[in-house]
């Protein structure tokens, strides 16, 4: 048990810590800068203008000496202070990477997005939920799409070596064309189709990329059905129907889900290519809409969104996958 | 009298990358109708090979083999096939794995007639009481069950058993040759079995036919095994005449079987006396 705990709890831990600690080592941070033209001088005067200014000024002289300081300091001199000494000092970004959002920046940033997941501010400010099931909805159209033309040629494939031999070359080459490349192929394909052009070429690219594990694995799947069982059906003389839907189906279901859940996978890659280019509201869309408005802290939130909905999907597939393997 | 199945010249090569390569080679056996027969040789000699030709598994290279008086070209319900490994579907329970057959033979009878045709003959084996269990929760005995069920329950001609006893444990085996006997019995079936087990032959049989090895094998010998049927387990190895057919058998396997008829030192034909 301990064990247990130790393998699947505090290592993992142990990972995203290291992790989150190496982030925020190279993630930059905000602070004041004094601006050139302004002194100490100039900056007691103007606290010193203040009503108790005097007095004050002894309190928070250690504090604004430096040319540069935190913004955790400026929040926590008092108000009036603040307000007096603002002008003087200049907003900057400072550390190995200034503009990598660090840690916390990223957390405040993104909390309305998960307080309110469901919300709807506008077309490209909404819950993060919202958006997530945008991605899905499409993801959805585009992988039954996928697994509708997939099996089928899987099929062919596992069935026919001449099938094979005159496909197999085109799809080793057509599979590992990235989204990225097959969109701008199914955006000039459905130029034509109007308003709802920009989803058809979505569709076109996620259900092209995710299809080929379900074709690969359905072919290798058909290709290992046991002779026995083949010979099973030759025997009683089966028709090809029952053939198909009787044997050949059932023994190749395991290696389909395989395929299933690796397409599945693959689709949910696509759909930040395909929202990306097209710009769609969704997880994708959200993303590149946020670096197009340099909110750069929303580019780590989504790209966490993205990949713990990537994960999700997995682990579901892989439950399905196991129950069809544990009955053949 | 005509036989029941009559195999002539049976001949089959495989191509291998040098070369066909003959596995049987002028194979001859007639059988009569009801007789029971098993073939017997050492592992790899061809005897499944034959068993698989006549089920039109494999395709015949040369030769001819007639079934009630027509070739036999492909597989087909008319030969029922029990495998070594019992073949039932993982995905249907041994209920629906015998209608599945049944479905395709019986195709003018009524749903409930079929059901009760796959009922009798799983009753027939003992699996009355879990048929609607998958194969995955049956054991390999019961699994073996079903697979004669299934054979049995499509009224084929004949009877292909392709060491079907192979992997089961020396008792289950021994439930398992007396399931096959009375429905064999009770069903009058032509029945051909591969075998490497001498006593299971010669328990089941009325004819062993020893088969020399491969390759090019063929028939090395015949032996009448003339015990009075039903037969018991307990009167046979009473009887000395069964120790005799066995030292033959065992013999033949051991010496004889590595040489084809008719060659030097070897008698044409061998009979026991």
């Amino acid at each position: 048990m301990n064990k247990f705990k130790f393998d699947w709890l505090i290592l993992p831990i142990i990972g995203v810590v290291i992790v989150l600690l190496t982030w925020h080592g190279l993630a930059g941070r905000k602070v004041f800068k004094l601006t050139d033209t302004v002194t100490k001088e100039d900056l007691s005067a103007l606290v010193i203008a203040l009503p108790e200014g005097a007095a004050q000024w002894n309190a928070v002289a250690a504090q604004l000496k430096n040319k540069q300081i935190e913004a955790a300091t400026a929040t926590s001199l008092p108000p009036a202070v603040w307000t007096a000494v603002k002008d003087s000092y200049e907003e900057i970004r400072v550390g190995p990477i200034p503009d990598l959002p660090n840690v916390a920046e990223t957390w405040i940033s993104s909390l309305p997005y998960m307080k309110e997941p469901f919300a709807k501010r506008g077309e490209m400010d909404q819950g993060i939920l919202r958006f997530t099931w945008y991605s899905l909805v499409l993801v959805s159209k585009g992988y039954a799409i996928a697994l509708l033309i997939g099996v089928p040629i899987g099929f062919f494939l596992g069935l026919s070596p001449t099938f094979t031999k005159m496909f197999d070359p085109l799809i080793q080459v057509l599979r590992p064309v990235s989204p990225l490349a097959w969109l701008p192929l199914g955006l000039i394909l459905f130029m034509r189709a109007g308003p709802e052009a920009g989803t058809y070429a979505a569709l076109f690219t996620i259900a092209l990329c995710g299809m080929w594990p379900t074709v690969l694995n359905t072919a290798v799947g058909v290709r290992a059905v046991p002779q026995d069982y083949l010979n099973v059906g030759r025997v009683l003389k089966l028709s090809r129907w029952k053939m198909l839907t009787k044997i050949l189906i059932p023994a190749t279901l395991p290696y389909m889900f395989t395929g299933f859940r690796l397409s599945l996978g693959i689709c949910w890659l696509a759909i930040v290519a395909a929202e990306m280019l097209t710009g769609r509201p969704g997880a994708g869309g959200f993303l590149w809409q946020e670096y197009n408005a340099l909110i750069y802290e929303h580019i780590i939130f989504s790209i966490l969104v993205i990949g713990v909905v990537g994960l999700i999907l997995d682990r579901l597939m892989s439950l399905i996958e196991a129950r069809f393997k544990a009955i053949s | 009298m005509s036989n029941f199945l009559e195999i002539s010249q049976l001949v089959k090569t495989f191509p291998t990358p040098k070369g066909p390569l003959t596995i049987v080679r002028d194979f001859d056996l007639g059988m009569k109708k009801g007789e029971f027969i098993t073939l017997i040789g050492h592992s790899g000699c061809g005897k499944s090979t034959v068993l698989s030709m006549i089920a039109g598994l494999s395709d015949v290279t040369t030769g001819v083999i007639v079934l009630a008086g027509k070739e036999v070209v492909g597989a087909g319900p008319d030969r029922g096939v029990v495998f070594q490994a019992p073949c039932l579907l993982p995905w249907f329970t041994a209920f629906e794995n015998v209608m599945l057959g049944i479905d395709q033979v019986y195709y003018t009878a009524s749903k409930l007639e079929r059901q009760q045709i796959a009922e009798y003959y799983l009753s027939l084996v003992g699996l009355a009481d879990s048929m609607h269990k998958y194969p995955g929760e049956l054991s390999q005995g019961m699994r073996q069950r079903c697979g004669i069920a299934r054979a049995f329950a499509l009224s084929p001609k004949m009877l292909l058993l392709d060491e079907p006893f192979g992997m089961l444990d020396s008792l289950t085996k021994y439930e398992l040759q007396d399931v096959l006997l009375n429905l064999w019995q009770r069903d009058q079936k032509t029945a051909l079995m591969v075998t490497h087990d001498v006593d299971e032959a010669l328990y089941l049989s009325d004819r062993v036919v020893m088969m020399t090895d491969g390759p090019e094998a063929t028939v090395g010998a015949i032996l009448e095994v003339n015990f009075p049927r039903p037969r018991t387990r307990k009167q046979l190895l009473e009887d000395p005449e069964y120790y005799r057919l066995r030292e033959y058998l065992l013999t033949f396997l051991n010496e004889r079987s590595h040489h084809r008829p008719g060659q030097a030192g070897q008698p044409a034909l061998a009979t026991h006396h």
